[in-house]
């Protein structure tokens, strides 16, 4: 086992900073003991600016060691460029973070010894086999060469890779594909783990499997921070939810909190015209449990104008719909179904996010 | 076994060179075995500079004279050996772009290992596949009759510059590649450079023949100095008319001159892209 090579990690040298952030290299290592209470991840005030446009601004985040952080949002809302601040990937324009006791920016190097990042954007090399690819990831973390084979060998099997180990990862599906890129993320048994989308674009089967795993590291005491387009997946793993929108943080809190706010089950009415939106919400607010949302639709799954809201517990279908009918509303279809993560922002910041608008 | 445990952290300078070392050597041995699955990708620095050898030296051999005398074969040696260098920035220029592009430079940056040692690795790894197509050339050549008449220093200096010119031309792949949107774009961009490069040069016909203008280019050409300057160096025909421009009448100290500029030209620059790129 490597535990015996593993060295204090206290006795931080100044020198051992890279050049860009000598200077503040000695507060750093000056601050680095107090850290050690709180050692999952710290933001205060994270931003990052591209030119003129914020990807990130003000996050603020406290994940305990231990615990799952689901970074929520749709495409652009900021959920890669904090994971990239986090994994030490990109520098952040305003604020500060810790990652298991190090700071991001003063600190890399340390950082990086102690995260797993599985991310699109930081993949494995396609024209090496699953194996030698953990391989190289595990001499990269400079662990020692017996270690390295027997973590391979182990988490091959582990994330169901065992009989395609020698095979070349660019002839992998895209589930294969994120299962190795998730394996790669744990060769060194690190106490933090980044996960950028791990399961968009796998079928449901490959998904729960996925998720199964994820649970099994928690379980074995590691920290997760994973983003995801899904609320089901957010609500299914996470103990604390962040919701992105355009780089801001639009709602916090546990996934049973958040549900609460925007209400779990809903009832939507799809109308024919834009014009027969405003008639629809007020014969549907007499049912509401929370705010009605419009919506002139437009968006990604072929809707057209739509009223939504969360109702009342024991609300009849029926009721509803003899409630529009009355109102002469000229309804196509009226439906319940569960919240979705266009509900958590229309019902949080009143519009459709950019890539559903 | 506990999900929790750390990789060991560095504990001094001296134990980060160390690891810079053998990082970058790691990172080479991964090129290495993309070799292995993909031998055809060593092709432009075997293969195909061979293939170059046997068409110019059967095919146009016959009809090209040199002044001042001597055989083609040996003339052409000296030359193919600069245009293959040449040709070699190709080679890191699409694998850097690959990575860059792919994300696999950004995978080394989650890890404890630096982003040098990947440009270490980078350049250990392409600096032994300029090694291997040097070889392989000399090999060729010998087998058509090409041989070193010169003195033992000289011909040791002949291949210092060789390799001094395939670095430089490794780094301005390097640099391409750090600038090009994709792997493909380095091949054109370099296709488009070094082709007519090598060829307005002395690398395959002696230049005293070529029409006004183009004359000019070709002498002040920096392939051509090289290759004036490699044929000195191994005692080889060199073709020269009798007033040669003055890189041609000087091929050895213009040859490193030019070496030198190339590498303070790019280094810099390329070191600069590669961070900005690796920032974000």
């Amino acid at each position: 086992m490597y535990e015996s090579t593993v060295r204090s990690t206290n006795n931080t040298a100044p020198g051992a900073a890279p050049p860009a952030a000598a200077g503040s290299a000695s507060r750093a290592a000056a601050g680095a003991a107090p850290g050690a209470a709180a050692a999952g991840v710290v933001a205060e005030g994270l931003g990052k600016r591209y030119g003129d446009l914020w990807a990130l601004r003000e996050l603020d985040l406290q994940v305990p060691a231990g615990s799952v952080l689901g970074l929520l949002g749709h495409n652009g809302a900021g959920k890669t460029t904090a994971i990239r601040i986090l994994t030490t990937l990109a520098k952040p324009t305003a604020g500060s973070a810790r990652v298991a006791g190090h700071d991001v920016v003063a600190e890399p190097q340390l950082v990086r010894s102690r995260i797993g990042v599985a991310a699109q954007d930081a993949t494995v090399d396609g024209l090496l086999s699953a194996r030698a690819n953990l391989e190289l990831i595990g001499s990269l973390y400079h662990l020692p060469k017996a270690v390295i084979k027997q973590r391979s060998d182990e988490l091959l099997e582990r994330v169901g890779l065992a009989a395609e180990a020698d095979r070349l990862v660019r002839t992998f599906s895209g589930g294969m594909r994120r299962r190795i890129d998730l394996a790669a993320s744990l060769v060194a048994k690190p106490p933090v783990l980044f996960l950028d989308e791990p399961t968009t674009g796998l079928d449901p089967a490959s998904r729960n499997d996925l998720w199964e795993l994820l649970r099994e590291l928690v379980r074995d005491g590691a920290t997760l921070v994973l983003t995801t387009q899904y609320l089901e997946e957010a609500d299914r793993l996470a103990d604390q939810i962040v919701v992105l929108d355009h780089g801001r943080v639009a709602a916090e809190g546990t996934p049973t909190e958040l549900k609460a706010r925007i209400g779990g089950e809903r009832i939507a009415v799809s109308v024919s015209s834009a014009s027969d939106l405003a008639a629809a919400a007020a014969a549907l607010e007499p049912f509401a449990d929370g705010p009605v949302t419009q919506s002139s639709g437009g968006g990604d799954e072929e809707e057209g104008p739509l009223v939504t809201a969360a109702v009342r517990s024991g609300t009849r279908l029926v009721e509803v719909v003899r409630g529009l009918d009355a109102a002469g509303v000229d309804a196509k279809d009226v439906h319940r179904r569960d919240a979705t993560l266009d509900d958590v922002f229309l019902t949080l910041t009143g519009t459709r996010t950019e890539a559903a608008a | 076994m506990s999900a929790v445990a750390t990789p060991p952290s560095p504990d001094s300078g001296a134990q980060r060179a160390r690891w810079l070392i053998s990082d970058s050597l790691t990172l080479a041995r991964r090129n290495l075995a993309h070799v292995r699955q993909i031998p055809e990708k060593l092709l432009d620095v075997t293969l195909q500079p061979v293939m170059f050898v046997l068409l110019f030296a059967f095919v146009f051999g016959g009809v090209i004279g040199i002044p001042g005398g001597g055989s083609y074969r040996e003339y052409l040696v000296g030359g193919i050996l600069v245009q293959s260098l040449a040709f070699g920035m190709m080679g890191p220029g699409t694998a850097i772009a690959t990575d860059l592009g792919e994300g696999f430079v950004d995978r080394v940056r989650s890890l404890p290992t630096s982003r040098t040692a990947y440009l270490g690795g980078h350049m250990v790894a392409e600096f032994a596949a300029m090694t291997l197509a040097i070889t392989i050339l000399s090999i060729t050549g010998v087998v058509v009759g090409w041989r070193i008449h010169g003195g033992f220093l000289d011909a040791l200096a002949g291949y210092g510059l060789l390799f001094l010119f395939g670095i430089a031309m490794l780094w301005l792949g390097t640099f391409v590649g750090t600038v090009a949107r994709s792997p493909d774009a380095v091949a054109g961009i370099a296709f488009m450079g070094i082709f007519p490069l090598t060829f307005i040069s002395s690398v395959f016909v002696p230049i005293g023949g070529l029409p006004d203008g183009l004359r000019q280019v070709a002498e002040w050409n920096p392939v051509s100095a090289m290759a004036v300057a490699a044929r000195t160096l191994f005692g080889n025909p060199t073709g020269l008319p009798d007033d040669p421009a003055w890189p041609l009448a000087h091929p050895v100290l213009a040859a490193t001159i030019w070496c030198l500029v190339i590498l303070a030209v790019t280094i810099p620059l390329t070191v600069r892209r590669f961070l900005a790129r690796t920032s974000g």
